[in-house]
C-alpha cells in the first residue's frame, strides 16, 4: 500500500466519519447561536435517535429510511419538549444555571436509558439493514456501502439545512433572532416558536447522525452518545460557534485528522487529539475558524 | 388611535416611567422629545411589547393592547424603528426588507410594499444586494425606516431617527419622515433633536426623569421659555 493510497483511504475513513459529527454539530451551533447555550444533552439526542431508529427497525419492522425518519420526528419533538420545560425557564437566569441544567438533562437522558428495560447497560446489535458490500475505488483505496449511504444521507441533509436557513421564511426568522432578538420581534416574528423550531431541526439532525452512526459502527449502547456529542462539540468550537457552515467544516476536518491519527499508529490517541485540537484552537484563535472578531457598532 | 394612560414601567427596583399618560389621534404626527434617560425609549419599547407595564393602559384603536405581545402589536399595524436602527447586520438589504413583511402572507402585497419603500429609499434600491452591516449610518437609518413600512403599519414610530447622522442626512430622513405621513401613516416620533422634531410635528410631549412634564401643539411648546432654554439650544430656536 503506498502513501498516496493511504492517504486516500484515510480521507474517504474520515470524511465519512466527519459527515455525522458535522451533522451533530450543527445542532450544537444552530442553539448557541440562537439562545447562546451549549446544549451539552445533545449526545443524548443522538443516543435517543440511534435507539429509536433501532426499536423502530427491530420491533416495528420498518425499513432503514422510515426508521431514520421516525428517530428524526421523534427527536424534534424530544427537542422542543426539551426546550420548553427545562431551558424556558431559565432564559433569564444566569447562563451558568443553563448548562448545569443541560448536563444535568444529559445525565437524566442517559440513566433513563440505562433503567429502561428495553435498552440497559450492554450494547445491542444494530441490525445490518443493507447487504453489505466494498467498493474499490483504485488498488487498495475502498469504500463500503454503508459509508457511502452515511456520506450521502449527512450531504443531502446538509444541503436541506442550507436551504432551510437561506430560503424559507422561518430560516431567515431564524437568522434574525440569532442577530437581534429584540429587532426580530418588532418584524413581528415570534422568537419563541423560532427558538422551538431551531431545537426541532438540530435535535432531529442529531438523531440522523445517531441511526447513521448506529448502523456503520453496528451497535446502539446508552453511552454512545457522550464521546461523538463531546466531539461535535469540538468540531462545532473549531469551525466558529453560532456559524453553520463552520460546523459542517469542523465536523469534517476533526473526521479527517482522526482518521490520520489512527492510520498513523495512533489510535489509542485519537480522542485526546479531538480535545487537543480544541484547546489549541482555544489558544490560537477562540472564536474558530469561520469565526470574526465581534465588532459592536453603536 | 393610541392612548396611553398612567404608563408605569419598572426595570427591576428602578421606577423608569412614572405615570405617563399620552395620546396620537390618526393622521397626526406627535412627537415626544426629552434628554437622555428620560425614559422615551422605555416608552416606546413598552407600547411595542417589548417591556412590561406594571401598571396603565395602552389603547390601541379602541382596544387594550397593554399586554399583547412585541409579534402581535407589529400585526394589528404598528411598527417601530428602533433606536441605534437595529437592522440584521450579515443580511443584504432586501433580505431586510423581505423580514419587514414577515407576517404577510401574500407575494404581491409583499412585491407592492417592496416597490414603495425602493420609491421612497432610491439608495436602498441601488444597495439591495450589498449586506447591510456595510452600510453606511445614513443608509441604515433608511433600512430600518423602510423595514418598519414593510408591514404598512398605520401607526409608525420612530426612536431617534436623527442620531449620528450629518444634519444634510438628518434633513432628508425627516423630509422622508413628512412623505410618509402623507402617504396616510400616523407618526409618534422620538427625538432627542427637538429643533427638528417640532419642525414637522403637530403636538409634542416633553418627558423628564420618566414624566411627562408638559405637552401642547408646537406653537404652545416653541412659544414656551422652559423649552427654549432646556432643549432648543436658546438661539436656534428662532431657525
Amino acid at each position: 500500500m503506498t502513501i498516496t493510497q493511504q492517504i486516500l483511504q484515510q480521507l474517504i475513513n474520515g470524511i465519512s466519519l466527519g459527515s455525522v459529527y458535522a451533522l451533530m454539530a450543527l445542532g450544537y451551533t444552530m442553539v448557541y447561536g440562537i439562545i447562546k447555550l451549549i446544549n451539552f444533552a445533545h449526545g443524548e439526542v443522538f443516543m435517543i435517535g440511534a435507539f429509536v431508529g433501532f426499536f423502530s427497525i427491530t420491533k416495528l419492522d420498518m425499513g432503514f429510511f422510515p426508521a431514520m425518519f421516525t428517530a428524526m420526528i421523534f427527536c424534534a419533538i424530544l427537542g422542543v419538549l426539551m426546550e420548553r420545560l427545562a431551558y424556558k425557564p431559565l432564559r433569564n437566569a444566569h447562563r451558568v444555571a443553563a448548562l448545569m441544567t443541560a448536563v444535568g438533562l444529559s445525565m437524566l437522558f442517559q440513566n433513563l436509558a440505562l433503567a429502561h428495560s428495553w435498552i440497559g447497560a450492554s450494547a445491542k446489535g444494530f441490525p445490518q439493514v443493507f447487504p453489505l458490500r466494498k467498493f474499490e475505488l483504485m488498488e487498495n483505496v475502498t469504500i463500503s456501502s454503508d459509508r457511502i449511504l452515511m456520506l450521502v444521507i449527512a450531504i443531502f441533509l446538509m444541503i436541506a439545512l442550507q436551504f432551510i436557513v437561506h430560503k424559507t421564511l422561518m430560516g431567515k426568522a431564524m437568522r434574525a433572532v440569532s442577530l437581534d432578538k429584540d429587532a426580530a420581534r418588532l418584524m413581528g416574528i415570534n422568537v419563541d416558536k423560532t427558538i422551538s423550531f431551531t431545537f426541532a431541526l438540530g435535535s432531529s439532525l442529531a438523531a440522523a447522525a445517531g441511526v447513521l452512526f448506529a448502523l456503520n459502527y453496528g451497535i446502539v449502547v446508552y453511552q454512545m452518545g457522550l464521546l461523538p456529542g463531546l466531539k461535535a462539540f469540538v468540531a462545532a468550537v473549531l469551525g466558529g460557534i453560532g456559524i453553520i457552515p463552520g460546523a459542517m467544516v469542523g465536523g469534517l476536518l476533526l473526521g479527517v485528522t482522526e482518521s490520520a491519527v489512527s492510520a498513523a499508529g495512533g489510535s489509542m490517541f485519537r480522542d485526546a487529539v479531538a480535545f487537543a485540537a480544541l484547546i489549541i484552537m482555544l489558544l490560537v484563535k477562540p472564536t474558530g475558524l469561520f469565526g470574526k472578531n465581534v465588532r459592536e457598532k453603536v | 388611535m393610541l392612548k396611553v394612560e398612567n404608563l408605569q414601567v419598572y426595570y427591576d427596583a428602578i421606577h423608569a416611567i412614572k405615570g405617563v399618560s399620552l395620546d396620537v389621534s390618526q393622521g397626526e404626527i406627535v412627537t415626544l422629545i426629552g434628554a437622555n434617560g428620560a425614559g422615551k425609549t422605555t416608552i416606546l419599547r413598552t407600547i411595542s411589547g417589548l417591556e412590561k407595564a406594571r401598571e396603565g393602559k395602552i389603547e390601541y384603536l379602541g382596544k387594550d393592547i397593554t399586554s399583547l405581545q412585541a409579534h402581535d402589536v407589529v400585526k394589528i399595524g404598528i411598527s417601530q424603528v428602533p433606536e441605534g436602527r437595529r437592522v440584521f447586520t450579515n443580511m443584504s438589504v432586501t433580505e431586510n426588507l423581505e423580514l419587514g413583511a414577515y407576517l404577510s402572507k401574500d407575494r404581491k402585497a409583499k412585491a407592492d410594499s417592496l416597490k414603495r419603500v425602493f420609491e421612497h429609499f432610491p439608495r436602498l434600491y441601488e444597495r439591495r444586494t450589498q449586506i447591510a452591516g456595510t452600510l453606511s449610518g445614513g443608509e441604515q437609518q433608511m433600512l430600518a425606516m423602510g423595514r418598519a413600512l414593510m408591514s404598512k403599519p398605520k401607526l409608525m414610530m420612530l426612536d431617534e431617527p436623527s442620531m449620528g447622522l450629518a444634519p444634510i442626512l438628518v434633513r432628508q430622513i425627516f423630509s422622508i419622515i413628512k412623505e410618509i405621513h402623507k402617504e396616510g401613516t400616523t407618526i409618534l416620533l422620538i427625538e432627542q433633536n427637538a429643533n427638528m422634531a417640532l419642525s414637522i410635528a403637530h403636538r409634542g410631549y416633553v418627558l423628564e426623569t420618566g414624566k411627562i412634564v408638559m405637552q401642547g401643539s408646537v406653537q404652545e411648546l416653541l412659544a414656551s421659555e422652559e423649552i427654549k432654554n432646556a432643549y432648543l439650544g436658546g438661539e436656534a430656536a428662532h431657525s
